[in-house]
């Protein structure tokens, strides 16, 4: 009885380390087909949505990075540097804020773009802090430090990986088949590399820069406009277009808390 | 009645003792353990026995190692296995030096618990060396959930696993120790428990309760659950420990080998409580920080550890009480037991 139980609890323990190594979903399946025939943009219609991103209030002043863990890092940084959290001048413009449609295109479609978006890293920092690229496109990943990093995007809904990349490697080239918002990316040689990755399945998406945006060539509709900061979270707009017409849409988010107007 | 820890009659006595009764009781069902058959001596297991101790030193050495790699968010650093960046020896750089120096450990431990359990088939008892081989398999099938780790990501559930599996082994490490100890080979059944519940139950009871907490604690820890669980369990192990360290000082104080493992076992838990509100502050505090700062790294490595040390020392005491303690006998052997000790003779001549 003894022995029988015995085997028992090593089949469980032998079942307990094998749990869970069943193949890993793929999500990073090429964008779907489409089954139907192209709906695309009638270009003599297009609008324009453009405006301001700012922040009402004084942020907290971020701590400095310790680089110290890293020895070429912290020589490449004479001067401390902040975490690229909150960029924001002192008339509030703030910018890494990413503008775009959540809703209100229908079934449009967009061809890819050719052009890779590339992340690069230098001075053990991400440039830039936020991407944004479309469903399909290349994602290309460069090290332009004299020092080892690892690229970890963590998705909900596509797939995650993770490479290694020594100095002088090649360049990483990936892709996300999933549109997805948010997706943070880390170094995890050097825990203070942080990144955030949009990828949508349109092209009307901008990262505000010194408080400014613009989404080009909407098609005439309504559309909910939603601006995204990793720190203060998320706001939505519904803004209505005519054809060859532009709107202005300001956001404006505060320093208290995640609300924003 | 022989309630001593020193126990008033010597072991082959006592053997012959609780036979006889078995015999003259018809009661089958009654455990009589045959020490001098089955156990070596115990100068023989002098040598496994302090090799065992110095598997489980290791082990708390690779049980820091591990807490490090996840408190500096080091756990993707190397995205690959068995080898590191293509090399056996990567770039010792950042958060690098924290996962290969996990990996390190966890080879000498593998190599210790290999060895530990050839070495036990060897000299070991027939428990010892059920229990080499369960250590040996547990730390392969470790190796084998860290490349999962490694390879598939999914921290919530595979450091999860990865957590509580380290524990597993290291209690099994620990347990393997007291078993080829000296006092384990010699102890015997000598304490009756005429308290209730029974301390062996009560003891086991918290032993497993401490280690679904741990479960809970990993699990918050590696984002698979809230921290709710872990507080409600620490409600539950802290009256637990406490219960059962009762038990022991009102019913045993007197029983050294039982009063010391409590003592530790209480001084452990205390500790972890101290720690666990100052964990619960770094992670707090850590929740808006762009990089583990080295107090939430200190405190959050500490918490893990003497985690460790609570389940080992409630197993150490668990088992103790399993060794020391006589199972909850029937009632109509308990009357003869009594009946003879009240006579005052030894176990041959009344049966005689």
């Amino acid at each position: 009885m003894k022995t029988k139980f015995f085997n028992l609890a090593l089949a469980a323990i032998v079942l307990f380390a094998f749990a869970g190594c069943g193949s890993k979903q793929d999500t990073n399946e090429k964008p779907v087909a489409e089954t139907n025939a192209k709906k695309v943009v009638d270009t003599s219609t297009v609008g324009s949505i453009s405006g301001t991103v700012t922040l009402d209030g004084k942020p907290v002043p971020a701590k400095p990075i310790n680089m110290s863990a890293e020895p070429y890092c912290q020589k490449e940084h004479p001067k401390p540097v902040v975490p690229p959290e909150v960029v924001v001048d002192e008339k509030g413009d703030l910018s890494n804020v990413v503008v775009f449609v959540k809703d209100g295109l229908g079934d449009y479609t967009f061809d890819t773009p050719k052009e890779p978006v590339v992340l690069n890293q230098k001075g053990c920092m991400y440039d830039p802090h936020i991407i944004a690229l479309m469903t399909g496109q290349t994602f290309e990943v460069k090290n332009d430090d004299q020092t080892t990093h690892n690229i970890h995007p963590m998705p909900k809904d596509n797939r995650e990986w993770n490479r290694s990349q020594p100095p002088g490697a090649t360049p990483i080239d990936e892709t996300f088949g999933r549109a997805e918002t948010a997706i943070p990316v880390k170094c995890n040689v050097h825990p203070w590399m942080k990144s955030y990755i949009f990828v949508f399945k349109n092209p009307y998406y901008a990262i505000s820069k010194d408080g400014k945006f613009e989404l080009k060539d909407l098609p005439p509709g309504t559309y909910t406009i939603e601006a995204w900061h990793e720190k203060y979270g998320v706001s939505d707009q519904t803004v209505t277009i005519g054809a060859k017409e532009s709107k202005p849409v300001n956001f404006t988010f505060k320093v208290a808390g995640a609300s924003a107007d | 009645m022989a309630t001593g820890a020193n126990g008033s009659l010597p072991l082959p006595c006592k053997l012959s003792f609780l036979k006889v009764l078995n015999r003259a009781n018809s009661m089958p069902s009654f455990q009589v353990r045959e020490l001098s058959s089955t156990m070596p001596e115990p100068e023989k297991l002098q040598g496994v026995h302090r090799f065992a101790v110095a598997t489980a030193s290791v082990t708390v050495l690779l049980l820091m190692a591990g807490a490090l790699v996840t408190s500096n968010d080091a756990a993707d650093s190397v995205p690959d296995w068995p080898l590191a960046y293509g090399r056996i020896i990567p770039p010792l750089v950042g958060g690098i030096r924290y996962e290969f120096a996990h990996r390190v450990f966890a080879a000498m431990v593998t190599v210790l618990a290999a060895t530990l359990a050839v070495w036990l088939t060897r000299q070991g008892t027939r428990l010892a060396r059920k229990l080499g081989l369960t250590a040996l398999l547990l730390v392969i099938a470790q190796a084998l959930l860290g490349a999962l780790r490694v390879l598939e990501g999914h921290p919530a559930i595979t450091a999860t696993m990865h957590a509580t599996l380290a524990q597993i082994f290291f209690v099994t490490i620990v347990s393997l120790a007291l078993i080829t100890s000296a006092w384990w080979q010699n102890a015997v059944e000598s304490l009756d428990d005429r308290g209730s519940p029974r301390l062996r139950p009560l003891a086991a009871f918290t032993t497993a309760a401490i280690f679904v907490q741990l479960i809970l604690g990993a699990g918050f820890r590696h984002g698979a659950f809230g921290i709710l669980p872990h507080l409600i369990g620490f409600i539950v192990v802290t009256f637990l420990v406490f219960w059962t360290c009762r038990a022991v000082r009102k019913r045993f104080g007197q029983v050294r080998d039982l009063r010391r493992w409590g003592i530790l076992l209480q001084a452990f838990l205390g500790t972890q409580i101290l720690l666990g509100l100052a964990a619960y502050w770094a992670v707090a505090q850590a929740m808006h920080a762009v990089q583990p700062s080295m107090s939430y790294v200190i405190i959050s490595v500490s918490h893990v550890l003497v985690g460790a040390l609570t389940l080992a020392s409630s197993v150490v005491l668990t088992l103790s009480c399993y060794r020391l303690i006589r199972p909850n006998a029937p009632v109509a052997l308990r009357s003869a037991m009594e009946t003879t000790r009240a006579a005052g003779s030894r176990p041959e001549s009344s049966r005689a």
